[in-house]
């Protein structure tokens, strides 16, 4: 008996609507993403290509018809000194006092005498134009600063796969002998996590400076110059390989060494192996990784304002044009739009196509462990090069706490507190409270969040999933300074310029929402991979012995994936402390934001403050590290409890 | 225990269509299913792989939303209750045992769900742990028991809750072939004391003759029979049927006579006597369903045929003959002191009494 109408989808929805606990997260998520995501972008849309003006037209020429102004019903919207606007009927324009100007700007008083012929109105014209975006690509700063940002782009993360590729493949493949070289691999691994986004380019400076370390007192070079292209590109590299180093390593990992036994059987060298096995396996992921790379750099924007000279990105580009006296932000709006764009595209490719082939290339675990190789002529160059890489990093942070310890860096090399004393009487204090506050608010917030989100991806069935897991990944390939732009627009006369909301701009709670905004996607991806590994069964009983879904979520899933509950705390609380793009644009005077300090001081040169804030917040951020993972081992649930493999 | 009335579960022409998500096309996974049981029986779906038997009873539990008739437990449509609101307890084929638990906590969940007092649940969950053999297991964590002892607190945390309808979902077959059996009895025992209403879904026939009061066999999203084990051993209504419970042969013939109580069936140019079944005409083509067992291998008989596998099984001998072109599977059960015939050997088949049925 064919069925004519099913009544399935009707009962799931009568189902669904019977959780009201879920009805109303769901509900609530949709808004909040909407709001704090998409539309802040939409607003930056929009601004791109709507211009409003107000100009003055003669009354005369109102009244006459041939002014370019919009006449309704024979009234027309005028506006007064304010921007308030009001109604008038066309003959009754003389008397509108208040709402006359004279040539000048001058508003004319009730009594003035009035000359028709120079009297004017204030009149609003709004248009939708894509003349902003010819307008900056005919700009010269724009362009060079859009073909800057690809280039640097290219290069870094060209840079940064082939360390990252090296790293990997001494790590899976070479039989390391020294301990000390393994630490330091896990030290190069880790330290980009904890650190502040630039303080590589500050120990750049340092080391290899005007009045560098190095460059100045051992290689006594006197002219040295750090700041440009390859200034950025290096420290970028050295900031971002180790991602690349832990995708990759993740990869290599998974190839079955079978394969490879295979062709090495069938008489291939090693670096044939190598070109024809290992390397064809690995190149959908050696393109994530590209591509992974190439977002970080194009949406850095750290590094580029410390060490990037006159070497413009779009990032520095876009700050400059809203903080700088022209406040273009018709132009601003669409370069930010043009960098989201180009990071979107990135973005939209790696994760739909590349993703998917890479998982579809390298499927299931290596069979057994792999033979390393322990010849010399392999072991020795390899396992050197990745040494002086990884000492070299570990250097570069060294100058950082010494920066803030010596008396006067390319002077005096005296050790003194002076930097930290000055540290805590200007401020200093103030700005460690209130990265430290906001970041903590930012984190339980954040972590509860892409646990919920991730509940809701992985586990349930409903309408407008797709959104949720869609724009919270979005999150992910939006530079912050493109975000920041963004909630300026957007939220600085109140949603949709209404004034709704208005009083978070320019607070605490917008910076929060910063925060949160931008560290969402990776604790939601986290949570999502730790809910896939959780047979879907366990949450099933629970409903089924009665629990409801905000029940099943407590005592159930969030216990099952504490883990990545705890990670997600930490990691958010670790990227907001060192954020620093979107929220040097929203900052105000009200709180004093350390990363934002550092960017001060270090623009006006001065280098042992700068440090010296930097070496506590690495200090920070390294000790919540560590207190993570000592919660993890001794209260996560990987201890107690193996989790079934599905 | 089992205080409670107790209640039956009724499916009324139960549809459930899914979209084959590469060609679109739909797809009846349950097709019209009605059924009924009986308020305290022990019924099993049994079925291949994809008849539609795990979709059926996810739909009794809630998880799944039929496209078409009405759910009812006891007297009450039921089939716009969320799982959590529907009285019926779940044990599933991974056992999903809070893993972040210990027994005794499992075994809790779905009381303190209920607000049972503290007193009470620590009264019922003593009880039902006893019943499961798993009395001073209670701090245990799950992943320090055996697959057995997991599977009872599986069993034990579904049962505390007195459901009205205990539901299996291939709740065995994770478990190795002997604890399976011993399993088995232990559900079947467990179940009897309780008198609670189960649904048990299994692909293996031998389990669901071990343990079912009733048989329901599905195939291709529809019912091809219900009834008792024996009944359904004895006198399944299809091929399919007759096929998917034990070993089986099917002899095509032509029904030729009819005498009283016994009919003439020609098989391969040889007539043999069989009980006269209802609903055949003289003339028409039948097929006659023999079980193993059923046959017996003799010097004499009506049915010429030849040996072509002997194999001694320890409780059987197993033989292979070819009646016409037609092979046929034999278990002579207790051989010993009977004669053995080898392979090549011509012997006559014939049938115990009462023991074949026609299709």
């Amino acid at each position: 008996m064919p069925v004519k109408t099913r009544q399935g989808a009707a009962l799931e929805r009568k189902k669904f609507f019977a959780d009201p606990v879920m009805v109303i997260t769901i509900a609530l998520l949709t808004v909040l993403l909407a709001l704090f995501i998409l539309y802040p972008l939409a607003m930056l849309l929009l601004d791109s290509v709507y211009v409003r003006e107000t100009k003055l037209v003669l009354v005369t020429d109102v009244l006459a018809g041939t002014a370019d102004t919009e006449i309704k019903d024979g009234t027309i919207q005028v506006l007064n000194k304010k921007g308030e606007t009001a109604k008038f009927a066309v003959d009754d324009l003389n008397a509108a006092w208040g709402y006359l100007f004279a040539k000048n700007g001058r508003v004319l008083k009730e009594g003035d005498a009035i000359d028709p012929a120079n009297c004017y109105v204030k009149v609003q014209k709004n248009q939708l134009t894509l003349d902003a975006f010819p307008r900056i690509f005919a700009d010269y700063t724009f362009n060079n600063a859009f073909f800057n940002t690809l280039k640097l782009g290219m290069i870094t993360s060209f840079g940064s796969v082939i360390i990252g590729l090296l790293f990997a493949y001494v790590d899976c493949y070479v039989n390391v002998r020294s301990r000390t070289v393994k630490k330091m691999f896990d030290v190069v691994s880790t330290l980009p996590v904890v650190s502040p986004p630039f303080v590589l380019s500050l120990s750049m400076i340092l080391l290899f400076g005007r009045g560098g370390l190095i460059t100045r007192e051992l290689l006594h070079i006197y002219d040295s110059n750090v700041y440009g292209l390859w200034g950025i590109a290096i420290v970028q590299t050295l900031t971002f390989f180790p991602v690349c180093y832990m995708m990759l390593k993740g990869l290599l990992k998974n190839i079955d060494p079978s394969m490879e036994e295979a062709a090495r059987n069938m008489g291939a060298g090693r670096m044939k192996v190598f070109t024809t096995v290992t390397l064809p396996l690995m190149l959908p992921g050696l393109g994530n990784a590209f591509l992974v790379t190439f977002i970080e750099s194009v949406a850095d924007f750290a590094n580029p304002m410390m060490i990037g000279g006159s070497y413009d990105t779009l990032a520095t580009t876009i700050y400059l044009r809203i903080t700088g006296g022209s406040y273009d932000t018709n132009g601003a709006a669409a370069m930010a739009v043009v960098l989201l764009c180009i990071t979107l595209l990135l973005f939209l490719i790696q994760k739909y196509y590349l993703e998917a082939k890479t998982a579809a290339t390298l499927t299931g675990k290596a069979s057994r462990a792999r033979a390393l190789i322990d010849d010399k002529s392999v072991r020795v160059p390899l396992t050197t090069i990745c040494s002086v890489i990884s000492a070299f990093v570990i250097m570069m942070y060294i100058a950082i706490p010494f920066g803030a310890l010596f008396k006067l860096w390319g002077r005096d090399y005296s050790l003194s507190l002076k930097w930290f004393n000055q540290l805590f009487r200007d401020d200093g204090f103030k700005a460690f409270t209130d990265s430290f506050m906001l970041s903590l608010i930012a984190s339980p917030i954040t972590a509860l969040l892409s646990m919920i989100i991730s509940y809701l991806v992985v586990k349930k069935k409903f309408r407008g999933k797709a959104f949720i897991e869609f724009v919270s990944m979005l999150a992910m390939a939006v530079p912050g300074t493109v975000l920041g732009v963004g909630y300026i627009r957007g939220f600085a006369g109140g949603v949709f310029r209404t004034g709704f909301m208005q009083g978070i701009y320019g607070t605490g709670i917008i910076l929060v929402i910063v925060f949160v905004v931008r560290s969402l996607p990776v604790g939601t991806r986290s949570g999502i991979s730790a809910l896939r590994q959780i047979d879907k069964s366990i949450e099933e009983s629970a409903y089924d012995l009665g629990a409801g879904s905000a029940k099943v979520f407590t005592t159930v899933t969030l216990p099952l994936i504490k883990d990545s509950f705890l990670s997600g705390l930490v990691t958010t609380f670790v990227r907001s402390i060192t954020a620093i793009s979107a929220v040097i644009l929203l900052v105000t005077p009200r709180y004093l934001l350390i990363t934002c300090r550092i960017n001060e001081f270090a623009e006006k040169g001065a280098y042992g403050v700068a440090c010296a804030y930097a070496t506590i917040l690495i200090l920070i951020t390294y000790a919540a590290i560590v207190l993570m993972n000592w919660v993890i081992a001794h209260f996560g649930t990987s201890k107690a409890v193996r989790l079934k493999e599905d | 225990m089992a205080q409670k009335e107790k209640k039956g579960v009724r499916l009324e022409h139960i549809s459930k269509i899914y979209n084959d998500p590469k060609t679109g096309k739909e797809f009846y996974a349950v097709n019209d299913v009605t059924l009924s049981i009986e308020p305290g029986s022990f019924v099993t779906l049994l079925g291949p792989s994809g008849c539609g038997k795990t979709t059926t009873l996810r739909m009794i539990a809630g998880f799944e939303s039929p496209d078409a008739g009405e759910i009812y437990l006891g007297d009450e449509a039921i089939n716009a209750l969320t799982p959590n609101k529907r009285d019926t307890a779940m044990v599933f084929q991974s056992y999903a045992l809070f893993p972040h638990y210990n027994v005794y906590d499992n075994v809790a969940y779905g009381l303190k769900l209920r607000k049972v007092p503290k007193k009470e649940m620590d009264e019922r969950i003593a009880r039902i742990l006893d019943l499961v053999e798993l009395t001073g297991m209670e701090t245990r964590m799950t992943n320090q028991l055996s697959g057995g002892q997991q599977q009872r607190v599986a069993l034990a945390r579904a049962m505390v809750v007195e459901p009205s309808v205990l539901l299996f979902d291939e709740p065995l077959s994770n478990l190795d072939a002997k604890l399976r059996v011993s399993m088995r009895t232990e559900i079947r025992r467990i179940q009897q004391t309780l008198g609670i209403t189960a649904v048990y879904v299994t692909h293996d026939q031998a389990e669901a003759m071990a343990i079912s009061d009733n048989i329901i066999i599905m195939n291709k999203g529809v019912i091809a029979q219900m009834g008792s084990p024996e009944e359904i051993y004895h006198h399944p209504k299809s091929e399919f049927v007759a096929d998917f419970i034990g070993e089986v042969n099917f002899l095509t013939g032509e029904l030729v006579g009819r005498d009283g109580g016994k009919c003439t069936v020609r098989i391969s140019g040889h007539d043999v006597t069989v009980d006269n079944p209802d609903g055949f005409d003289v003339g028409k083509t039948c097929k006659l369903v023999l079980r193993p067992e059923a046959g017996i291998l003799a010097d004499e008989g009506a049915l010429p045929c030849r040996v072509v596998l002997s194999c001694f099984m320890g409780a059987y001998q197993n033989y292979h003959v070819m009646v016409g072109d037609t092979l046929v599977k034999l278990a002579d059960y207790c051989p010993v002191g009977r004669k053995v015939y080898r392979v090549g050997d011509t012997a006559y088949l014939s049938f115990r009494e009462g023991c074949v049925h026609m299709l």
